[in-house]
């Protein structure tokens, strides 16, 4: 059976001014405002976000599972990448 | 007629328009066309009820009787309900609805907007509040009349009928009677003389954008202002009322 549901949008949120838009779901919409209104409804009604992004779900590329060895496995033993020999100072926040 | 009398009168007015309005849309619960536009419209109805609840408590207070908001709400009859005659009119289809909500968001679009500035401390501060729900109000119902009214030859048909079934109704947002004379003297109300022309301008602006054409009609109907309702209004009561009446004082 096909789906009859409107397009799908996914919903990114900014919880604080400073912080990435972070994924939080989808919404049914048949243009940007109707998903940009249906996000904001479904998703920021308790006071969740400052800012929404709505992205057709269908322009969305992904990785595919096949890939994750190829991809991502490889800087499992890479450690001296990641950041962790920094101090952050106190005042820092959302890291 | 004093102020304290006057301000009552009017702040029911208010507030009952809300509060029906509120239930209307509420009655949309879970049947909504889809999910989203299902929980918005509620979102919506939600908006209106806390309006109205904020309204009707300053009502109570103002009337110095000991009544709460709920006894207001639950135990009146629908003579004395003060509610525009556009708010209690059934849902009927989705454009029905919609044609109904935009016409009344454009009005408390400009009336809270004006509300702001009202001498009533309290007023203008539930209008300050309000008017932010209402801004979205109006953009979430502009966009729905430009879809349904510029989409298929079906939706369109919907909401040109929709408009058309409830153009009589809109003589009665803009009556005014003595209540609101004193208040407007006093500075507390809005004349609703000076918000007409931008109320016109923005509903003709919208409708004319969305390939429609705007309704004309001989019959106009008025009378909220001295209870004179529709014959839905006392259907809505029953349902609305039932609890409150059928078991007094209860809580949860």
């Amino acid at each position: 059976m096909s789906d009859t549901q409107w397009p799908l949008w996914e919903v990114f949120v900014q919880g604080n001014p400073g912080i990435p838009h972070k994924h939080v779901g989808s919404v049914h919409a048949t243009d940007a405002e109707m998903a940009i209104q249906n996000a904001r409804d479904v998703y920021t009604r308790r006071n969740e976000g400052i800012s929404i992004w709505v992205v057709p779900a269908n322009t969305i590329t992904a990785s595919s599972p096949e890939d994750q060895g190829a991809f991502f496995e490889p800087s499992n033993d890479k450690a001296y990448r990641h950041p962790t020999f920094y101090k952050i100072p106190d005042g820092v926040k959302y890291i | 007629m004093d102020i304290q009398q006057a301000k009552f009168e009017y702040l029911l007015r208010l507030g009952d328009s809300s509060l029906i309005i509120g239930h209307r849309l509420s009655e949309w619960c879970g049947h909504g066309p889809i999910l989203e536009e299902d929980i918005a419209l509620i979102n919506i109805a939600l908006d209106f009820v806390g309006n109205a609840n904020s309204l009707l408590t300053y009502a109570a207070q103002v009337e110095g009787k000991n009544r709460t908001a709920d006894d207001l709400a639950y135990l009146r009859n629908e003579r004395d309900y003060r509610n525009l005659l556009l708010t209690e009119l059934p849902n009927g289809d989705y454009a029905c609805t919609l044609a109904r909500q935009f016409l009344y968001d454009v009005y408390t679009f400009y009336l809270y907007e004006a509300l702001k500035n009202s001498k009533d401390d309290t007023i203008a501060a539930i209008a300050v509040k309000s008017h932010k729900e209402i801004t979205y109000h109006l953009r979430h119902t502009t966009e729905w009349i430009y879809r349904l009214g510029d989409g298929t030859a079906e939706s369109h048909q919907r909401l040109q009928t929709a408009f058309n079934d409830i153009w009589m109704y809109v003589p009665d947002l803009f009556d005014m009677d003595a209540v609101d004379q004193l208040l407007i003297n006093e500075g507390i109300a809005v004349d609703l003389d000076s918000i007409k022309n931008s109320w016109n301008k923005r509903v003709n602006e919208v409708i004319l954008e969305a390939t429609l054409l705007i309704p004309t009609t001989a019959i106009k109907q008025k009378g909220s202002r001295e209870g004179k309702h529709s014959e839905h209004l006392g259907f809505l009561l029953a349902e609305m009322q039932c609890i409150a009446r059928s078991y007094p004082g209860a809580t949860w």
